[in-house]
């Protein structure tokens, strides 16, 4: 099949399609067709992608899979996949099924609810497989809009002002970035990322209103890029809209935006940043990794003080795309490795962790840590997993979040070992926030009343569940399976990286002795 | 010769002849009774010749020496012209009929407006610039104070009348410097003088004026304060004709003005168009946050579309003008299908224009506030909406042009813009129960209103061809 990656994207929209053109009314039956529909389609979605799966060969550094079409203005409608890509497509299509699970008992407009969830299947398919600039911002930007709506319609009290935080905090990081796709497609004559990957942008130092940009163009393309993408990620200092998106979105929404949507701006950083505008990367390493190790410590230190548990766990993911964008930019082998298998890892445990705080909410309606304590005593297999997932949100060896910590400080650590030493710190400090987190909730004893009747996980969360803690230890015990796929292309990546700027620095030279 | 000249001008003999029959029908006959047929019959002809120029018409052909231009830049504008407004006709007959304001005027007046927007598009001369300019404003004007025993309306009406005149005297004061520092009227003359980019003072104080004179037509900040007035008063179905054709007109002749005669001095008036074009994308996307009354709305909304129309047109390159006829082409489609929407607002048979009003209209009307919520995010220029395509299309033309800095300022005005529409989301969606709206549809309207969204939603496809047909339209204009 050659066009098996929009097979994949499209199944989801078109259920959704089917869901809106052709189901009718509110009832118990319309609600139980839609949340199986959604269900059916997804799963089927995972079981095509699997076929992505084993069709790929990762010796192969180049783009597979490809589709290419003519499009409007010459743009094109092309699709692939690369080693950098494909696990995040196979992230996106394992979570998916989960999250329509977790929403089983939303009972509020559940066949729109399962619109969004599909439409947003489609367009972050769509984010990770787009090899075109314009088409993947469209998919990038069109994302927002099912989540407002998960948001603003299913979620909390303040769902509106988180909602409308989160439209317009993204969609400001992205507009710069449009521009710069505007300003790479009038340099580069094409919109094609296979081919703007091989073509070097001018970075000729110039000043713009009177500041020297060190850089030039290349320079000026990766802060618009930057702009977008470290709100997305998203970095201290422009993270303030996530906490507020996670405490609003119900359980399913925070589960997608942890597990998946966080990661469009690390894979925007290796797809677009470091290859396409490596001089200007490298004029801005210091500042980013010194950003980095910053949310690192600094993110969890709030997170120490959260008194909702969503609010803690939302603050811990941002710490942990702290070492994310840390090991991108050591721009080495072991950080970039290391910071892709930390956002795969991130993709399931944060999602089990909002997982778990969905359980107990279903159940008592509350998020806050105190209202908790003891739970168990009443539901051991609960505290069992979310010891598990606590124990991976801290790093323990043997679960896939030591893997990805570890590459990726002993990436920044050949970059810049001070930042590699604070950010260590973090290890510790998520290790208090986590294990505080656990003992005020779980340990105990149960002297609350309103727990007293709480029941343990049933057999659908417990089905939920399972693939995810296969999936954590597996990969903490046999990492390779990730790595083996991604080390081919991200060692081309990093190769290239290197050589361009060599290639930059040899022109640049004679520039600057003129000078 | 003149049998020549005639047939170049034949589509738009025919609508005024057509035109004039029809008042005299009318007033012959049932009056009133017969405006119904006409509103049906006329927006039948339009569509017919929009159809007609659209595939009929080929090359350049100049007519009554010059005065006229047929080529395909107009044949663009005019299909796009008489195709919103037939659209607009069709949409706003109920409305009108159900509250007795249909009278058999309007349809008359909409197509000699029309006319007067034809030999716009189409104008070689500053005469025939001005005639058809004033043709379409008179007739506008009218429209405007249809409703005559409503305060608003009339006042709509009369503050249309005396700033339209004033920028019609603005204009007129600066073709009279041009034609006296350039010795000719004509645009093919005007450009001789001003061959090699060397623009005398007079000269440039005549655009400067007439740039003036346009802006007031496209609404353009800050000569835009009419805008707000005269979208709230006018009866509804004139607002959304407002909104449509004759911005399409406005700006093909502005586009048609620079380009034909002043095509040699674009430095000098590329940055007199970006700063309108800044000024209106930024007073549109702020103005509009406060505004409650969804008419009001709209004409801040339709200020800062002109801004990035106007991007396009500041580039002063042949892709600018081909994005802003794609950028007018998708507006035009938006604007149809929002009209529509709020032409079905109605409470207990009056219509309704406050967005509170809308809370919770998700749940009583899914499929509409789906289409709606589609046209909002089109507006915004959200992708994948196709508004989004004509705002990728502008800003490309203006960086191609070195107007960074005015693409950076028009993606952070959209995203200023981007909160009012999405407020009109969160009333439809997140809102607390609200009062019920009249259930009652028109199909006509729910049918121009899921056109539209599908159009936002598949014309992503392949724009349908709009974009060939421009790219083909701007060639001809500039060269």
């Amino acid at each position: 099949m050659d066009n098996l990656l929009s097979i994949v994207t499209f199944i989801p929209a078109g259920a959704a399609a089917v869901m809106a053109l052709l189901m009718r009314g509110e009832d118990a039956s319309a609600q139980r067709n839609a949340k199986w529909l959604a269900l059916l389609a997804t799963s089927i979605t995972f079981l095509v992608s699997l076929g992505i799966y084993t069709q790929f060969d990762p010796a192969n550094t180049g783009f597979q899979f490809l589709e290419e079409r003519e499009w409007v203005f010459g743009l094109q409608y092309k699709m692939g996949v690369d080693g950098i890509s494909v696990l995040f497509v196979m992230l996106t299509t394992f979570v998916m099924p989960l999250t329509i699970l977790a929403s089983w008992n939303v009972t509020n407009r559940v066949k729109e609810y399962m619109i969004a969830f599909l439409l947003l299947e489609t367009l972050m398919l769509g984010v990770f497989m787009a090899l075109d600039l314009v088409l993947f911002y469209m998919f990038f930007e069109a994302g927002l809009i099912p989540m407002f709506l998960i948001i603003g319609i299913w979620g909390g009290k303040e769902r509106i002002y988180a909602s409308f935080k989160f439209f317009l905090y993204t969609f400001l990081g992205s507009v710069l970035m449009l521009v710069a796709m505007v300003a790479m497609y009038a340099d580069a004559g094409t919109t094609d990322i296979e081919t703007l990957l091989t073509h070097s942008f001018s970075a000729a130092s110039f000043d713009v209103l009177g500041i020297h940009v060190v850089g030039g163009m290349q320079t000026l393309m990766f802060l618009a890029f930057f702009a977008s993408f470290a709100v997305k990620m998203p970095m201290w200092p422009v993270h303030t809209w996530l906490p507020d998106a996670h405490v609003q979105a119900p359980t399913a929404g925070s589960v997608v935006l942890a597990a998946i949507l966080l990661k469009m701006g690390g894979y925007g950083f290796l797809r677009f940043s470091l290859p396409m505008f490596p001089v200007g990367t490298d004029v801005m390493t210091d500042l980013v990794l010194w950003m980095s190790a910053i949310a690192v410590v600094y993110t969890s230190l709030v997170a120490m003080v959260q008194e909702d548990m969503k609010k803690l766990i939302a603050y811990s993911s941002v710490a942990h795309m702290g070492f994310v964008t840390m090991g991108i930019f050591a721009a080495n082998q072991q950080g970039i490795d290391g910071a892709i298998f930390q956002m795969l890892s991130h993709g399931f445990i944060s999602a089990a962790l909002f997982l778990c705080v969905g359980v107990i909410y279903d159940r008592m309606h509350t998020r806050d840590i105190d209202a908790y304590g003891g739970l168990v005593v009443r539901m051991p297999a609960y505290a069992l997993v979310f010891m598990l997932f606590t124990m991976a949100n801290v790093g323990l060896p043997g679960t896939s979040g030591f893997v990805g910590e570890f590459l990726t400080l002993m990436g920044a650590f050949q970059k810049n070992t001070w930042v590699a030493a604070v950010a260590a710190s973090g290890v510790i400090f998520s290790a208090c926030y986590a294990l505080w987190l656990y003992r005020r909730v779980v340990f105990g004893d149960l002297i609350k009343a309103s727990l007293k009747t709480i029941e343990d996980m049933n057999t659908r969360e417990r089905l939920i569940f399972a693939p995810l803690i296969f999936m954590t230890i597996l990969l903490g015990v046999y990492p390779s399976l990730i790595t083996d796929i991604i080390s081919p292309s991200t060692e081309a990546l990093i190769a290239n990286f290197n050589q361009s700027l060599a290639a930059a620095d040899l022109s640049a030279a004679p520039q600057t002795a003129s000078h | 010769m003149i049998q020549a000249d005639l047939s170049v001008i034949l589509p738009e003999i025919i609508l005024a002849l057509y035109a004039m029959a029809a008042l005299l029908g009318a007033v012959y006959t049932g009056k009133d009774k017969l405006a119904s047929t006409l509103v049906w019959s006329t927006a039948g002809l339009m569509a017919v010749l929009g159809a007609w120029i659209g595939f009929n018409g080929s090359g350049t052909h100049a007519a009554f020496g010059g005065m006229f231009v047929d080529d395909g830049f107009a044949r663009f504008a005019k299909v796009t012209i008489l195709l919103s407004a037939a659209a607009v006709l069709v949409m706003g007959q109920e409305y009108m009929l159900r509250r007795g304001m249909l009278r058999f005027e309007y349809p008359i007046l909409v197509a000699l407006s029309a006319v007067g927007m034809m030999v716009m598009v189409s104008a070689g001369d500053l005469m025939s610039l001005y005639m058809g300019l004033e043709l379409q404003s008179l007739a506008l004007y009218v429209v405007a104070s249809m409703r005559r025993d409503s305060i608003k309306s009339t006042e709509a009406g009369l503050k249309y009348f005396v700033l339209g005149a004033l920028s019609s005297g603005l204009l007129l004061y600066g073709a009279s410097l041009v034609y006296g520092f350039a010795g000719t009227t004509k645009f093919a003359g005007i450009i001789q003088v001003a061959q090699h980019g060397e623009v005398s003072i007079g000269l440039l104080f005549g655009l400067v004026l007439l740039i003036s004179g346009l802006a007031f037509k496209v609404s353009a900040v800050p000569f835009h304060m009419w805008t707000p007035d005269v979208y709230e008063g006018a009866p509804t179905p004139v607002t959304a004709f407002f909104a449509t054709a004759p911005k399409i007109a406005a700006m093909g002749l502005f586009a048609r003005v620079m380009h034909d005669a002043f095509g040699n001095a674009v430095a000098d008036w590329s940055q007199v168009i970006a700063l309108l074009s800044l000024l209106s994308m930024f007073v549109g996307a702020v103005a509009a946050i406060g505004q409650r009354d969804i008419k009001r709305l709209m004409a801040y909304s339709s200020i800062a579309h002109m801004g990035f129309a106007l991007m396009g047109l500041a580039s002063g390159t042949q892709l600018g003008v081909e994005a802003m006829l794609v950028y007018m082409a998708i507006y035009v489609s938006m604007n149809i299908g929002t009209f529509a929407f709020i032409l079905m607002l109605q409470k207990d048979g009056r219509p309704i224009t406050d967005i509170g009003a809308l809370n919770q209209y998700a749940r009583r009307e899914p499929g509409k506030a789906l289409a709606m919520l589609i046209l909002l995010f089109s507006l915004a220029g959200v992708p994948p909406m196709l508004g989004f395509f004509g705002k990728f299309y502008v800003l490309r033309a203006a960086y191609d042009a070195g107007l960074a800095w005015l693409a950076i300022a028009g993606v952070v005005a959209s995203v200023i813009g981007a909160f009012y529409y999405l407020r009109i989301v969160y009333y439809m969606y997140f809102g607390e129960e609200g009062e019920d709206l009249d259930r009652a549809t028109s199909p006509v309207l729910w049918v121009f209103l899921m056109g539209s969204a599908a159009v936002m939603v598949f014309g992503i496809i392949n724009m349908f061809g709009v974009d060939g047909a421009a790219a083909a339209a701007a060639a001809t204009l500039v060269n």
